[in-house]
């Protein structure tokens, strides 16, 4: 990947979250209190996430096994509250596991 | 009295710093196992200081995607902050000059956002640099932490860990999704449409950033339509 993509990619990232965040600090005063608009946001975090996690998860390591393993650990560990460390550390491990058996 | 804001301020944020520390961490392997260079990890964090934003745009960006696909999708995920800075921006002391609003502004994220509104009182510049300087060091010292440790794998691991970063997505929203109903029925909305965008004909021809902002949107709109949010239950 060159250089100069990156770089761009990454000012474009960095830009647009700081203007998202600067913005309402230097223009609006009042609250919103339009309970869909505050719902909308609320879910937006979710909505992207579960989207950007399935089905990618499923091919994202060397095998499919491997990657069902992973991901059937992170659920449970995920449910019982563990941190992202762990998490993300356990379904790799179950990954690795599964792969070189 | 002014040196003490500020140090009240670091004492604060240490636990977030802590928190950051772990989950960049993650982010900085992934992402260099993910095929990115290094130094690209540790200025994404050290520039963004987001999570789910910055993990998005540098998946896109190991497709290849085109600028605007990007841009879009950075507005959707982070488009939070901005009722979070809205917050922030009733609660600050009415001396805070337009250069500290700006600076403040940067440091915007979930967690530092979460205790400046549980401080009593206005809060002030001084303040709030102390709050957010902590957690920014973290995250981006736990994502240069990361990316180091990777170069230490063997293939077979670096391999598995290709896992990681969707296991830090998970631990994310499953927690919520076990203790709020309509966050697992947005969770389970989103995934049937991730996979009608991946497997129907004619849907997946869209290219995946346009895909995730589209699931984003109609997914949250009709999760914000069924189950509006009482002010109190949200937990920001």
């Amino acid at each position: 990947m060159e250089t100069s993509y990156i770089l761009a990619g990454i000012a474009v990232m960095a830009l647009t979250t700081y203007l998202i965040r600067v913005l309402p600090m230097v223009i609006f005063r009042k609250k919103i209190t339009n309970v869909w608009v505050r719902s909308f946001l609320y879910y937006v975090p979710y909505a992207v996430l579960a989207a950007m996690t399935f089905p990618a998860v499923f091919s994202s390591t060397g095998s499919t096994a491997g990657a069902i393993a992973g991901c059937v650990v992170a659920v449970v560990l995920a449910l019982f509250d563990k941190g992202l460390l762990t998490v993300a550390v356990c379904a790799a491990a179950a990954a690795f596991v599964v792969q070189i058996l | 009295m002014k040196k003490q804001e500020f140090l009240q301020g670091i004492k604060d944020g240490m636990p977030i710093c802590l928190g950051y520390f772990s989950v960049s961490m993650a982010f900085g392997l992934s992402v260099v196992l993910a095929g990115m260079p290094l130094w690209s990890a540790v200025l994404t964090s050290l520039t963004n200081v987001t999570s789910a934003g910055q993990f998005a745009g540098v998946n896109l960006m190991l497709e290849h995607a085109p600028f605007v696909e990007i841009f879009m999708t950075t507005i959707i995920i982070n488009m939070r902050y901005f009722l979070m800075s809205l917050s922030v921006s009733q609660k600050v002391s009415s001396k805070m000059t337009m250069g500290q609003r700006l600076l403040v502004s940067f440091g915007i994220t979930d967690e530092i956002f979460a205790v400046s509104m549980q401080r009593k009182g206005e809060l002030s510049a001084i303040y709030m640099f102390g709050l957010i300087l902590m957690p920014v060091i973290g995250w981006t010292f736990g994502t240069l932490t990361g990316a180091v440790a990777t170069s230490f794998m063997p293939k077979a691991l670096s391999d598995a860990m290709g896992i990681a970063l969707y296991g830090m997505f998970i631990a994310i929203i499953m927690p919520d999704a076990r203790k709020q109903k309509s966050v697992l029925y947005t969770i389970i909305m989103a995934v049937a449409a991730s996979y009608a965008f991946t497997y129907l004909p004619v849907l997946n021809k869209v290219s995946s950033g346009w895909v995730i902002i589209i699931i984003t949107i109609a997914v949250s709109a009709v999760a914000a339509t069924l189950f509006p949010i009482k002010v109190e239950e949200e937990e920001e």
